[in-house]
Protein backbone atom coordinates (compact mmCIF):
# COMPACT_ATOMS: atom_id res chain seq x y z
CA UNK A 1 0.00 0.00 0.00
CA UNK A 2 1.42 3.41 -0.93
CA UNK A 3 0.30 5.15 2.29
CA UNK A 4 1.80 2.57 4.68
CA UNK A 5 4.99 2.58 2.61
CA UNK A 6 5.34 6.32 3.01
CA UNK A 7 4.72 6.16 6.80
CA UNK A 8 7.34 3.44 6.93
CA UNK A 9 9.79 5.72 5.13
CA UNK A 10 9.08 8.54 7.53
CA UNK A 11 9.65 6.37 10.57
CA UNK A 12 12.99 5.18 9.15
CA UNK A 13 14.02 8.78 8.57
CA UNK A 14 13.03 9.66 12.13
CA UNK A 15 15.04 6.81 13.51
CA UNK A 16 18.07 7.89 11.49
CA UNK A 17 17.71 11.46 12.72
CA UNK A 18 17.53 10.26 16.28
CA UNK A 19 20.60 8.11 15.77
CA UNK A 20 22.51 11.07 14.37
CA UNK A 21 21.39 13.28 17.22
CA UNK A 22 22.48 10.66 19.72
CA UNK A 23 25.82 10.33 17.99
CA UNK A 24 26.28 14.09 18.19
CA UNK A 25 25.40 14.18 21.86
CA UNK A 26 27.75 11.29 22.60
CA UNK A 27 30.54 12.77 20.48
CA UNK A 28 30.54 16.17 22.23
CA UNK A 29 32.43 15.24 25.37
CA UNK A 30 34.84 13.12 23.32
CA UNK A 31 35.84 16.15 21.20
CA UNK A 32 36.34 18.24 24.30
CA UNK A 33 38.64 15.62 25.78
CA UNK A 34 40.74 15.58 22.57
CA UNK A 35 41.52 19.32 23.09
CA UNK A 36 42.81 19.75 19.54
CA UNK A 37 45.15 22.74 19.30
CA UNK A 38 44.92 24.35 15.86
CA UNK A 39 48.04 26.42 16.41
CA UNK A 40 50.39 23.70 17.60
CA UNK A 41 51.93 23.33 14.16
CA UNK A 42 51.52 26.93 13.08
CA UNK A 43 54.45 28.53 11.34
CA UNK A 44 56.34 31.14 13.34
CA UNK A 45 58.22 33.99 11.81
CA UNK A 46 61.04 33.66 14.33
CA UNK A 47 61.58 30.01 13.45
CA UNK A 48 61.53 30.74 9.73
CA UNK A 49 64.00 33.60 10.11
CA UNK A 50 66.33 31.46 12.21
CA UNK A 51 66.18 28.62 9.69
CA UNK A 52 67.03 30.96 6.79
CA UNK A 53 70.33 30.34 5.06
CA UNK A 54 72.57 33.10 3.71
CA UNK A 55 70.89 34.93 0.84
CA UNK A 56 67.70 32.92 1.26
CA UNK A 57 64.20 34.24 1.81
CA UNK A 58 60.84 33.35 3.31
CA UNK A 59 58.48 32.40 0.48
CA UNK A 60 54.99 31.04 0.20
CA UNK A 61 52.19 30.71 -2.30
CA UNK A 62 50.45 33.65 -3.86
CA UNK A 63 47.23 33.89 -5.82
CA UNK A 64 48.09 36.96 -7.92
CA UNK A 65 49.81 36.34 -11.30
CA UNK A 66 53.15 37.89 -10.24
CA UNK A 67 54.99 34.77 -9.07
CA UNK A 68 57.93 36.83 -7.75
CA UNK A 69 55.59 38.41 -5.20
CA UNK A 70 55.49 35.03 -3.41
CA UNK A 71 58.71 36.07 -1.68
CA UNK A 72 57.62 37.42 1.70
CA UNK A 73 60.82 38.55 3.42
CA UNK A 74 64.31 38.63 1.89
CA UNK A 75 66.81 39.74 4.53
CA UNK A 76 69.60 39.46 1.88
CA UNK A 77 68.58 42.94 0.77
CA UNK A 78 70.45 44.15 3.82
CA UNK A 79 73.76 42.68 2.62
CA UNK A 80 73.20 44.25 -0.78
CA UNK A 81 72.54 47.58 0.83
CA UNK A 82 75.69 47.23 2.89
CA UNK A 83 77.64 46.52 -0.30
CA UNK A 84 76.20 49.56 -2.07
CA UNK A 85 76.62 52.02 0.75
CA UNK A 86 79.71 50.80 2.59
CA UNK A 87 81.83 48.51 0.44
CA UNK A 88 81.37 50.10 -3.00
CA UNK A 89 82.80 53.50 -2.08
CA UNK A 90 85.85 51.74 -0.65
CA UNK A 91 86.34 49.45 -3.66
CA UNK A 92 85.73 52.28 -6.11
CA UNK A 93 87.86 54.74 -4.18
CA UNK A 94 90.83 52.41 -3.88
CA UNK A 95 90.80 51.28 -7.52
CA UNK A 96 90.09 54.60 -9.22
CA UNK A 97 91.83 57.11 -6.95
CA UNK A 98 94.58 54.52 -6.38
CA UNK A 99 95.16 54.20 -10.13
CA UNK A 100 95.12 57.97 -10.54
CA UNK A 101 97.76 58.24 -7.81
CA UNK A 102 99.90 55.51 -9.37
CA UNK A 103 99.78 57.24 -12.76
CA UNK A 104 100.63 60.64 -11.28
CA UNK A 105 103.57 59.15 -9.38
CA UNK A 106 104.67 57.36 -12.55
CA UNK A 107 104.47 60.60 -14.52
CA UNK A 108 106.42 62.43 -11.84
CA UNK A 109 109.13 59.79 -11.57
CA UNK A 110 109.46 58.54 -15.13
CA UNK A 111 108.13 61.53 -17.00
CA UNK A 112 106.83 61.24 -20.53
CA UNK A 113 108.34 58.32 -22.40
CA UNK A 114 110.06 60.01 -25.34
CA UNK A 115 111.06 58.60 -28.70
CA UNK A 116 114.71 57.96 -27.85
CA UNK A 117 116.05 58.56 -31.35
CA UNK A 118 113.70 61.47 -32.04
CA UNK A 119 111.07 61.68 -34.74
CA UNK A 120 112.04 59.88 -37.95
CA UNK A 121 109.68 61.93 -40.08
CA UNK A 122 108.56 58.87 -42.00
CA UNK A 123 105.47 57.01 -40.98
CA UNK A 124 104.20 53.49 -41.05
CA UNK A 125 100.55 52.41 -40.97
CA UNK A 126 99.77 50.74 -37.64
CA UNK A 127 95.97 50.67 -37.48
CA UNK A 128 93.75 50.70 -40.57
CA UNK A 129 90.64 52.87 -40.56
CA UNK A 130 88.30 49.99 -39.64
CA UNK A 131 90.49 49.08 -36.67
CA UNK A 132 90.48 52.69 -35.51
CA UNK A 133 86.73 52.91 -36.00
CA UNK A 134 86.22 49.83 -33.85
CA UNK A 135 88.56 51.16 -31.19
CA UNK A 136 86.81 54.52 -30.96
CA UNK A 137 83.35 53.00 -31.14
CA UNK A 138 84.14 50.88 -28.11
CA UNK A 139 86.14 53.62 -26.39
CA UNK A 140 83.52 56.36 -26.74
CA UNK A 141 80.77 54.02 -25.56
CA UNK A 142 82.97 52.94 -22.67
CA UNK A 143 83.55 56.48 -21.50
CA UNK A 144 79.83 57.30 -21.46
CA UNK A 145 79.04 53.95 -19.82
CA UNK A 146 81.73 54.50 -17.19
CA UNK A 147 80.67 58.04 -16.37
CA UNK A 148 76.95 57.24 -16.22
CA UNK A 149 77.72 54.13 -14.16
CA UNK A 150 79.91 56.06 -11.74
CA UNK A 151 77.11 58.59 -11.47
CA UNK A 152 74.73 55.85 -10.31
CA UNK A 153 77.25 54.67 -7.71
CA UNK A 154 78.70 57.96 -6.46
CA UNK A 155 76.62 60.76 -7.99
CA UNK A 156 74.42 60.99 -4.92
CA UNK A 157 77.44 61.83 -2.76
CA UNK A 158 79.49 63.85 -5.26
CA UNK A 159 77.14 65.54 -7.74
CA UNK A 160 73.74 65.80 -6.04
CA UNK A 161 74.90 68.47 -3.55
CA UNK A 162 76.21 70.58 -6.47
CA UNK A 163 73.21 70.37 -8.81
CA UNK A 164 70.26 69.97 -6.49
CA UNK A 165 67.73 67.11 -6.66
CA UNK A 166 65.77 68.07 -9.81
CA UNK A 167 68.72 68.77 -12.11
CA UNK A 168 70.66 65.80 -10.79
CA UNK A 169 67.68 63.52 -11.29
CA UNK A 170 67.27 64.68 -14.90
CA UNK A 171 70.96 64.17 -15.54
CA UNK A 172 70.83 60.69 -14.00
CA UNK A 173 67.74 59.75 -15.99
CA UNK A 174 69.51 60.63 -19.27
CA UNK A 175 72.60 58.88 -17.95
CA UNK A 176 70.59 55.74 -17.35
CA UNK A 177 69.11 55.88 -20.86
CA UNK A 178 72.58 56.35 -22.35
CA UNK A 179 73.88 53.50 -20.22
CA UNK A 180 71.11 51.17 -21.39
CA UNK A 181 71.35 51.97 -25.09
CA UNK A 182 75.11 52.46 -25.53
CA UNK A 183 75.63 49.04 -23.99
CA UNK A 184 74.74 47.54 -27.36
CA UNK A 185 77.29 49.34 -29.61
CA UNK A 186 79.82 48.68 -26.82
CA UNK A 187 79.14 44.96 -26.98
CA UNK A 188 79.33 45.07 -30.78
CA UNK A 189 82.69 46.83 -30.53
CA UNK A 190 83.96 44.15 -28.15
CA UNK A 191 83.01 41.39 -30.57
CA UNK A 192 84.68 43.10 -33.56
CA UNK A 193 87.80 43.92 -31.53
CA UNK A 194 88.07 40.33 -30.49
CA UNK A 195 87.75 39.10 -34.09
CA UNK A 196 90.23 41.50 -35.66
CA UNK A 197 92.90 41.52 -32.95
CA UNK A 198 92.82 38.11 -31.31
CA UNK A 199 95.38 36.67 -33.75
CA UNK A 200 97.97 39.26 -32.64
CA UNK A 201 97.19 38.84 -28.96
CA UNK A 202 97.91 35.17 -28.35
CA UNK A 203 100.41 35.08 -25.45
CA UNK A 204 103.82 33.67 -26.45
CA UNK A 205 107.40 33.18 -25.25
CA UNK A 206 108.34 36.66 -26.36
CA UNK A 207 106.04 38.09 -23.71
CA UNK A 208 108.17 36.59 -20.94
CA UNK A 209 111.08 38.69 -22.16
CA UNK A 210 108.90 41.79 -21.99
CA UNK A 211 107.96 41.05 -18.41
CA UNK A 212 111.63 40.32 -17.51
CA UNK A 213 112.59 43.78 -18.70
CA UNK A 214 109.65 45.34 -16.94
CA UNK A 215 108.25 46.34 -20.31
CA UNK A 216 111.01 48.88 -20.71
CA UNK A 217 108.80 51.16 -18.69
CA UNK A 218 111.47 52.15 -16.22
CA UNK A 219 114.58 51.92 -18.40
CA UNK A 220 115.09 54.96 -20.56
CA UNK A 221 115.44 54.23 -24.26
CA UNK A 222 115.76 50.49 -23.84
CA UNK A 223 112.83 48.46 -25.14
CA UNK A 224 112.29 44.73 -25.15
CA UNK A 225 111.76 43.28 -28.67
CA UNK A 226 108.09 43.16 -29.40
CA UNK A 227 105.74 41.98 -32.14
CA UNK A 228 102.64 43.97 -33.15
CA UNK A 229 101.39 43.96 -29.58
CA UNK A 230 103.70 43.69 -26.59
CA UNK A 231 102.81 41.77 -23.46
CA UNK A 232 101.33 44.85 -21.79
CA UNK A 233 99.06 45.52 -24.74
CA UNK A 234 98.07 41.88 -24.88
CA UNK A 235 97.21 42.20 -21.22
CA UNK A 236 94.99 45.20 -21.93
CA UNK A 237 93.39 43.33 -24.83
CA UNK A 238 92.42 40.39 -22.64
CA UNK A 239 91.35 42.61 -19.76
CA UNK A 240 89.02 44.43 -22.16
CA UNK A 241 87.71 41.28 -23.85
CA UNK A 242 87.21 39.18 -20.70
CA UNK A 243 86.24 42.09 -18.46
CA UNK A 244 83.95 43.37 -21.20
CA UNK A 245 82.36 39.94 -21.48
CA UNK A 246 81.66 39.93 -17.73
CA UNK A 247 80.23 43.45 -17.99
CA UNK A 248 78.08 42.43 -20.96
CA UNK A 249 76.64 39.31 -19.35
CA UNK A 250 75.99 40.96 -15.98
CA UNK A 251 74.65 44.08 -17.68
CA UNK A 252 72.36 42.01 -19.85
CA UNK A 253 70.91 40.45 -16.72
CA UNK A 254 70.22 43.89 -15.30
CA UNK A 255 68.64 45.10 -18.52
CA UNK A 256 66.26 42.18 -18.56
CA UNK A 257 65.18 41.64 -14.95
CA UNK A 258 64.48 38.10 -13.77
CA UNK A 259 66.44 36.64 -16.71
CA UNK A 260 69.09 35.07 -14.45
CA UNK A 261 66.67 34.15 -11.65
CA UNK A 262 65.01 35.79 -8.68
CA UNK A 263 66.01 38.92 -6.80
CA UNK A 264 68.86 37.22 -4.89
CA UNK A 265 70.54 36.13 -8.13
CA UNK A 266 70.07 39.60 -9.56
CA UNK A 267 71.71 41.10 -6.48
CA UNK A 268 74.80 38.97 -7.08
CA UNK A 269 74.99 40.05 -10.73
CA UNK A 270 74.75 43.74 -9.84
CA UNK A 271 77.67 43.28 -7.43
CA UNK A 272 79.71 41.53 -10.15
CA UNK A 273 78.82 44.33 -12.58
CA UNK A 274 79.90 47.03 -10.15
CA UNK A 275 83.19 45.45 -9.03
CA UNK A 276 84.21 44.55 -12.59
CA UNK A 277 83.35 48.08 -13.70
CA UNK A 278 85.67 49.62 -11.10
CA UNK A 279 88.54 47.34 -12.16
CA UNK A 280 87.94 48.04 -15.87
CA UNK A 281 87.78 51.79 -15.31
CA UNK A 282 91.11 51.64 -13.47
CA UNK A 283 92.66 49.54 -16.26
CA UNK A 284 91.36 51.93 -18.91
CA UNK A 285 92.77 54.91 -17.04
CA UNK A 286 96.22 53.34 -17.37
CA UNK A 287 95.52 52.57 -21.04
CA UNK A 288 94.43 56.13 -21.76
CA UNK A 289 97.44 57.50 -19.90
CA UNK A 290 100.04 55.51 -21.81
CA UNK A 291 98.29 56.18 -25.10
CA UNK A 292 98.30 59.94 -24.65
CA UNK A 293 100.26 61.87 -22.02
CA UNK A 294 102.43 58.96 -20.99
CA UNK A 295 104.22 58.24 -24.25
CA UNK A 296 105.39 60.40 -27.10
CA UNK A 297 104.16 59.22 -30.49
CA UNK A 298 101.74 56.64 -29.11
CA UNK A 299 98.53 58.54 -29.79
CA UNK A 300 99.16 58.57 -33.56
CA UNK A 301 98.50 54.83 -33.69
CA UNK A 302 94.84 55.42 -32.94
CA UNK A 303 94.78 59.04 -34.10
CA UNK A 304 95.84 59.01 -37.73
CA UNK A 305 96.64 55.33 -37.67
CA UNK A 306 100.19 56.05 -38.83
CA UNK A 307 103.04 56.00 -36.34
CA UNK A 308 106.52 57.44 -36.59
CA UNK A 309 108.99 54.85 -37.89
CA UNK A 310 111.40 55.44 -35.02
CA UNK A 311 108.63 55.02 -32.45
CA UNK A 312 107.61 51.80 -34.15
CA UNK A 313 111.20 50.52 -34.24
CA UNK A 314 111.66 51.23 -30.56
CA UNK A 315 108.36 49.86 -29.31
CA UNK A 316 107.50 47.15 -31.81
CA UNK A 317 110.80 46.15 -33.41
CA UNK A 318 109.67 42.72 -34.58
CA UNK A 319 106.47 44.10 -36.07
CA UNK A 320 108.39 46.77 -38.05
CA UNK A 321 110.74 44.11 -39.43
CA UNK A 322 107.75 42.07 -40.53
CA UNK A 323 106.03 45.03 -42.14
CA UNK A 324 109.17 46.13 -43.98
CA UNK A 325 109.76 42.54 -45.11
CA UNK A 326 106.23 42.54 -46.52
CA UNK A 327 107.25 45.55 -48.57
CA UNK A 328 105.21 48.16 -46.69
CA UNK A 329 106.74 51.52 -47.62
CA UNK A 330 106.83 54.08 -44.83
CA UNK A 331 104.90 57.15 -45.85
CA UNK A 332 106.27 60.66 -45.86
CA UNK A 333 105.46 62.88 -42.92
CA UNK A 334 101.95 64.16 -42.63
CA UNK A 335 100.66 66.47 -39.91
CA UNK A 336 100.23 64.42 -36.79
CA UNK A 337 97.28 64.34 -34.51
CA UNK A 338 98.43 65.85 -31.29
CA UNK A 339 96.82 64.65 -28.08
CA UNK A 340 95.57 67.08 -25.56
CA UNK A 341 98.18 67.20 -22.84
CA UNK B 1 53.91 62.20 16.78
CA UNK B 2 52.69 58.80 15.82
CA UNK B 3 55.03 56.28 14.28
CA UNK B 4 52.85 54.60 11.67
CA UNK B 5 53.31 50.87 11.11
CA UNK B 6 51.49 47.88 9.70
CA UNK B 7 50.95 44.68 11.64
CA UNK B 8 49.46 41.53 10.15
CA UNK B 9 48.04 39.11 12.70
CA UNK B 10 48.56 35.98 10.56
CA UNK B 11 46.42 33.88 12.92
CA UNK B 12 43.45 35.96 11.85
CA UNK B 13 44.21 36.35 8.14
CA UNK B 14 41.81 34.28 6.04
CA UNK B 15 43.57 35.03 2.74
CA UNK B 16 40.53 36.77 1.31
CA UNK B 17 42.76 39.23 -0.59
CA UNK B 18 40.32 42.05 0.09
CA UNK B 19 43.21 44.28 1.24
CA UNK B 20 44.93 43.67 -2.11
CA UNK B 21 41.79 44.52 -4.05
CA UNK B 22 40.83 47.52 -1.93
CA UNK B 23 44.33 48.96 -2.31
CA UNK B 24 44.28 48.54 -6.08
CA UNK B 25 40.89 50.20 -6.27
CA UNK B 26 41.57 53.03 -3.82
CA UNK B 27 44.71 54.19 -5.62
CA UNK B 28 43.99 52.98 -9.15
CA UNK B 29 47.31 51.17 -8.98
CA UNK B 30 48.83 50.58 -12.45
CA UNK B 31 48.25 47.29 -14.21
CA UNK B 32 50.63 44.55 -13.09
CA UNK B 33 51.52 46.20 -9.80
CA UNK B 34 50.29 45.09 -6.39
CA UNK B 35 51.20 47.41 -3.58
CA UNK B 36 49.91 44.81 -1.15
CA UNK B 37 49.81 41.04 -1.47
CA UNK B 38 48.87 38.03 0.63
CA UNK B 39 51.47 35.26 0.87
CA UNK B 40 50.52 31.88 2.30
CA UNK B 41 53.31 30.05 4.11
CA UNK B 42 53.19 26.23 4.27
CA UNK B 43 50.16 26.25 2.02
CA UNK B 44 48.00 23.14 2.42
CA UNK B 45 49.99 21.83 5.37
CA UNK B 46 48.87 21.87 9.00
CA UNK B 47 49.59 25.26 10.55
CA UNK B 48 49.63 27.20 7.30
CA UNK B 49 49.49 30.95 7.79
CA UNK B 50 48.68 33.77 5.42
CA UNK B 51 50.42 37.10 5.76
CA UNK B 52 49.33 40.31 4.12
CA UNK B 53 52.49 42.20 3.17
CA UNK B 54 53.25 45.60 1.70
CA UNK B 55 55.87 48.26 2.29
CA UNK B 56 56.63 48.13 6.02
CA UNK B 57 57.81 51.76 6.12
CA UNK B 58 61.05 50.67 7.73
CA UNK B 59 63.09 52.63 10.19
CA UNK B 60 66.29 53.60 8.37
CA UNK B 61 64.73 52.29 5.17
CA UNK B 62 67.02 50.28 2.85
CA UNK B 63 65.33 51.71 -0.26
CA UNK B 64 66.18 55.24 0.83
CA UNK B 65 69.73 54.20 1.67
CA UNK B 66 70.51 52.78 -1.78
CA UNK B 67 68.56 55.17 -4.02
CA UNK B 68 71.13 56.75 -6.41
CA UNK B 69 69.10 59.97 -6.72
CA UNK B 70 67.90 60.10 -3.10
CA UNK B 71 64.21 60.29 -4.03
CA UNK B 72 62.92 58.80 -0.76
CA UNK B 73 61.91 60.68 2.36
CA UNK B 74 60.30 59.79 5.67
CA UNK B 75 57.31 61.82 6.83
CA UNK B 76 56.78 63.05 10.37
CA UNK B 77 54.51 60.02 10.86
CA UNK B 78 57.34 57.65 9.96
CA UNK B 79 55.88 56.84 6.55
CA UNK B 80 58.45 56.19 3.82
CA UNK B 81 57.46 57.96 0.59
CA UNK B 82 59.22 58.71 -2.67
CA UNK B 83 59.11 61.28 -5.44
CA UNK B 84 58.19 59.94 -8.86
CA UNK B 85 59.56 63.17 -10.35
CA UNK B 86 63.03 62.33 -9.09
CA UNK B 87 62.90 58.53 -9.53
CA UNK B 88 64.93 57.36 -12.55
CA UNK B 89 63.62 53.79 -12.52
CA UNK B 90 66.97 52.09 -11.84
CA UNK B 91 65.61 49.30 -9.62
CA UNK B 92 68.07 49.67 -6.73
CA UNK B 93 65.32 49.98 -4.10
CA UNK B 94 63.84 46.78 -5.45
CA UNK B 95 67.14 44.94 -4.83
CA UNK B 96 67.50 46.30 -1.32
CA UNK B 97 63.90 46.02 -0.07
CA UNK B 98 63.37 43.03 2.26
CA UNK B 99 59.64 42.96 1.46
CA UNK B 100 59.53 43.27 -2.32
CA UNK B 101 57.56 46.51 -1.99
CA UNK B 102 59.00 48.67 -4.79
CA UNK B 103 57.75 47.59 -8.20
CA UNK B 104 58.16 48.90 -11.72
CA UNK B 105 55.58 49.25 -14.45
CA UNK B 106 56.88 47.56 -17.56
CA UNK B 107 57.04 50.40 -20.08
CA UNK B 108 59.13 50.83 -23.21
CA UNK B 109 62.13 48.79 -24.26
CA UNK B 110 64.18 46.39 -22.16
CA UNK B 111 65.83 48.41 -19.39
CA UNK B 112 63.52 51.39 -19.40
CA UNK B 113 61.55 50.52 -16.32
CA UNK B 114 59.00 53.17 -15.48
CA UNK B 115 58.86 55.17 -12.30
CA UNK B 116 58.88 52.99 -9.23
CA UNK B 117 55.56 52.43 -7.46
CA UNK B 118 55.03 51.27 -3.90
CA UNK B 119 52.67 51.42 -0.95
CA UNK B 120 52.30 54.99 0.32
CA UNK B 121 50.53 54.06 3.56
CA UNK B 122 47.66 55.93 1.87
CA UNK B 123 49.69 59.09 2.42
CA UNK B 124 50.19 60.26 -1.18
CA UNK B 125 53.47 61.84 -2.20
CA UNK B 126 55.43 65.09 -2.13
CA UNK B 127 52.72 67.03 -4.01
CA UNK B 128 50.19 69.14 -2.10
CA UNK B 129 47.76 66.92 -0.14
CA UNK B 130 44.73 65.50 -1.96
CA UNK B 131 45.42 67.21 -5.28
CA UNK B 132 44.70 65.57 -8.66
CA UNK B 133 48.45 65.62 -9.40
CA UNK B 134 49.14 63.69 -6.20
CA UNK B 135 46.34 61.24 -6.89
CA UNK B 136 47.54 60.55 -10.44
CA UNK B 137 51.04 59.63 -9.26
CA UNK B 138 50.54 58.09 -5.84
CA UNK B 139 46.83 57.54 -5.28
CA UNK B 140 44.56 58.69 -2.51
CA UNK B 141 45.88 60.55 0.52
CA UNK B 142 43.70 59.12 3.29
CA UNK B 143 46.10 60.14 6.04
CA UNK B 144 45.56 63.80 5.12
CA UNK B 145 41.84 63.20 5.64
CA UNK B 146 42.47 61.72 9.07
CA UNK B 147 41.83 58.15 7.92
CA UNK B 148 44.02 55.09 8.19
CA UNK B 149 45.13 52.99 5.17
CA UNK B 150 42.19 51.38 3.37
CA UNK B 151 43.68 47.87 3.50
CA UNK B 152 43.66 47.77 7.29
CA UNK B 153 40.43 49.76 7.64
CA UNK B 154 38.37 47.26 5.66
CA UNK B 155 40.05 44.05 6.85
CA UNK B 156 37.08 41.86 7.78
CA UNK B 157 38.83 39.88 10.51
CA UNK B 158 40.88 42.87 11.72
CA UNK B 159 43.95 40.80 10.98
CA UNK B 160 45.71 43.70 9.32
CA UNK B 161 46.28 46.58 11.71
CA UNK B 162 47.53 50.03 10.85
CA UNK B 163 48.29 52.91 13.13
CA UNK B 164 50.82 54.02 15.69
CA UNK B 165 53.33 51.21 16.18
CA UNK B 166 53.08 51.20 19.97
CA UNK B 167 49.28 50.97 19.94
CA UNK B 168 48.91 48.21 17.32
CA UNK B 169 51.70 46.22 18.95
CA UNK B 170 49.77 46.47 22.23
CA UNK B 171 46.56 45.28 20.55
CA UNK B 172 48.39 42.32 19.06
CA UNK B 173 50.01 41.41 22.36
CA UNK B 174 46.63 41.50 24.10
CA UNK B 175 45.23 39.17 21.48
CA UNK B 176 48.12 36.76 21.88
CA UNK B 177 47.71 36.81 25.68
CA UNK B 178 44.00 36.16 25.45
CA UNK B 179 43.98 33.38 22.88
CA UNK B 180 47.31 31.91 23.90
CA UNK B 181 49.10 31.83 20.57
CA UNK B 182 50.53 34.04 17.85
CA UNK B 183 52.76 33.37 14.90
CA UNK B 184 54.67 36.60 15.28
CA UNK B 185 54.67 40.20 14.14
CA UNK B 186 55.65 39.42 10.57
CA UNK B 187 58.39 41.64 9.21
CA UNK B 188 58.81 43.75 12.33
CA UNK B 189 62.20 42.33 13.22
CA UNK B 190 63.45 43.03 9.71
CA UNK B 191 61.81 46.42 9.35
CA UNK B 192 62.29 48.00 12.78
CA UNK B 193 64.31 45.92 15.22
CA UNK B 194 67.68 46.34 13.56
CA UNK B 195 67.54 49.99 14.31
CA UNK B 196 68.16 51.34 17.80
CA UNK B 197 65.30 53.83 17.44
CA UNK B 198 62.74 51.13 16.52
Amino acid sequence: MPSSLSTHKVSVARALCAAFALLFVLAQPAAAQLSFNPTAESVHEDQLLKALKEGDKITGRISIPDAMAASLIQPAGRDWRDFQRSKMPIIGGITIIGMLAVLLIFLAVRGRIRIHQGWAGTKILRFASFERFTHWLTASCFIVLALSGLNISFGRILILPLFGPQAFSTLSAYGKLAHNYLAFPFMLGLVIMFLIWVKDNIPGKIDLEWFKQGGGLLTNGKHPPSPRFNAGQKGIFWVVILGGAVMSVSGWFELFPYLPGDVTTMQIWTVIHAVMAMLLIAAMMAHIYIGSIGMEGAFDAMGTGEVDLNWAKEHHSLWVQEELAKGTVPAADTPRAVPAE
Amino acid sequence: MARMKFLCDADRCIECNACVTACKNEHEVPWGINRRRVVTINDGKPGERSVSMACMHCTDAPCAAVCPVSCFYTTADGVVLHSKDLCIGCGYCFYACPFGAPQYPKVGNFGSRGKMDKCTYCAGGPEADSTPAEYAKYGANRLAEGKLPICAEMCSTKSLLAGDGAIIAEIYKERVMKRGYGSGMWGWKTAYSDSPTG
